[in-house]
């Protein structure tokens, strides 16, 4: 898998060639430093290891401070591994920049964090409709799941019953979404459609 | 925020025309692109300014008329380069940025007073 990390920017719309407006993504993305190459022979598979975006030292683990220094790098907040990547040969401590890994035109797969939205209901987690009714005998239900289940049999609830909890600050990832343009000179990449996250989350960009 | 400055700045589509100033409360035809198929034809939609929105490159603007006594209101994005042209029919003289009040009012009391000394 191809890819590269990148912090999200905000959104704008911009106009196609066809005059039509589409809601888009800006994302920083890259430069990344190689931090380790993994291959076939040393670890059983092949993979390059990137690292994205400043750290103080102080808050870095020895471990990871030594780590870094191997590619002659200074401390990264965020080091993601990339299977099998392919598009660039990268030797530890080279850096990987977006125009070397991504296209106009691709398709990609964005994974990022959701925005946490806390303990919420059915009707805002799973898309339940509650009860439409504010009259005809309803009083305190219109926003209540309905039935879990049969009675004494099977005198339980099912597992994976959708219930009421903590909705967002996930994992997410959208996958088939088009990069419209990449702008190398300011490391941005504009992406068709949303992404998950807040402004500032870091994201994985893939292919 | 100076990075979505950027993309849109690099984003600009040379085809997209730059207005004529204009404010909320003037009268203006636009003259909207349509493409029915493969032809293409140029339709205007006259009527008052009642608001200007959003910021930068994502600014549209609403343009409200009377059509056989239902009101109707259109969006325009400000720089799409679906709009062929755009012309000031008359400056009107308006006390606030946001005239949605008009959409209360019909006939008579729904006309704006002209400006008439305009820079």
């Amino acid at each position: 898998m191809n890819g590269i990390i990148g912090k999200k920017i905000g959104m704008t719309s911009v106009f196609t060639e066809a005059g039509k407006n589409v809601a888009c993504t800006i994302v920083e993305a890259g430069p990344c430093v190689v931090t380790q190459v993994k291959t076939e022979d040393s670890d059983g598979y092949s993979a390059v290891q990137m690292g994205f975006g400043e750290r103080k030292e102080k808050n870095v683990s020895q471990a990871m401070v030594g780590h870094f220094s191997k590619a002659n790098t200074s401390a990264k907040s965020k080091v993601i591994e990339f299977r099998d990547f392919d598009v660039v040969e990268k030797a530890i401590g080279d850096v990987i920049t977006i125009d070397e890994v991504f296209n106009e035109g691709d398709i990609i797969n964005v994974i990022g964090v959701s925005k946490g939205k806390g303990f919420q209901g059915v009707v805002k987690r799973h898309g339940f409709r509650g009860v439409n009714d504010a009259t005809h005998g309803q009083h305190n239900r219109q926003r209540a799941p309905g039935s879990i289940g049969a009675a004494s049999y099977p005198a339980k609830v099912m597992k994976g019953m959708r219930m009421a909890g903590q909705t967002g600050n996930k994992r997410v990832k959208l996958t088939n979404l088009q990069v419209i343009k990449v702008l190398p000179e300011k490391n941005l990449v504009v992406i068709k459609g949303a992404i998950p996250g807040h402004k500032g989350a870091v994201v994985v960009l893939e292919k | 925020m100076d990075a979505i400055k950027y993309v849109e700045e690099q984003m600009k589509i040379e085809g997209a025309k730059k207005l004529p100033e204009f404010r909320p409360g003037d009268a203006v035809s636009v003259n909207y692109k349509i493409i029915e198929g493969s032809k293409e034809r140029i339709q205007s939609f006259k009527g008052d300014v009642i608001q200007i929105s959003g910021s930068g490159e994502s600014r549209t603007f609403t343009v409200r008329k009377m059509s056989n006594g239902v009101g109707v209101e259109r969006i325009f994005p400000m720089f799409s380069p679906s709009i062929a042209s755009l012309e000031i029919l008359k400056r009107g003289k308006v006390r606030r940025a946001k005239l949605y009040y008009l959409r209360e009012l019909v006939g008579k009391k729904a006309r704006i007073k002209e400006r008439k000394r305009v820079k």
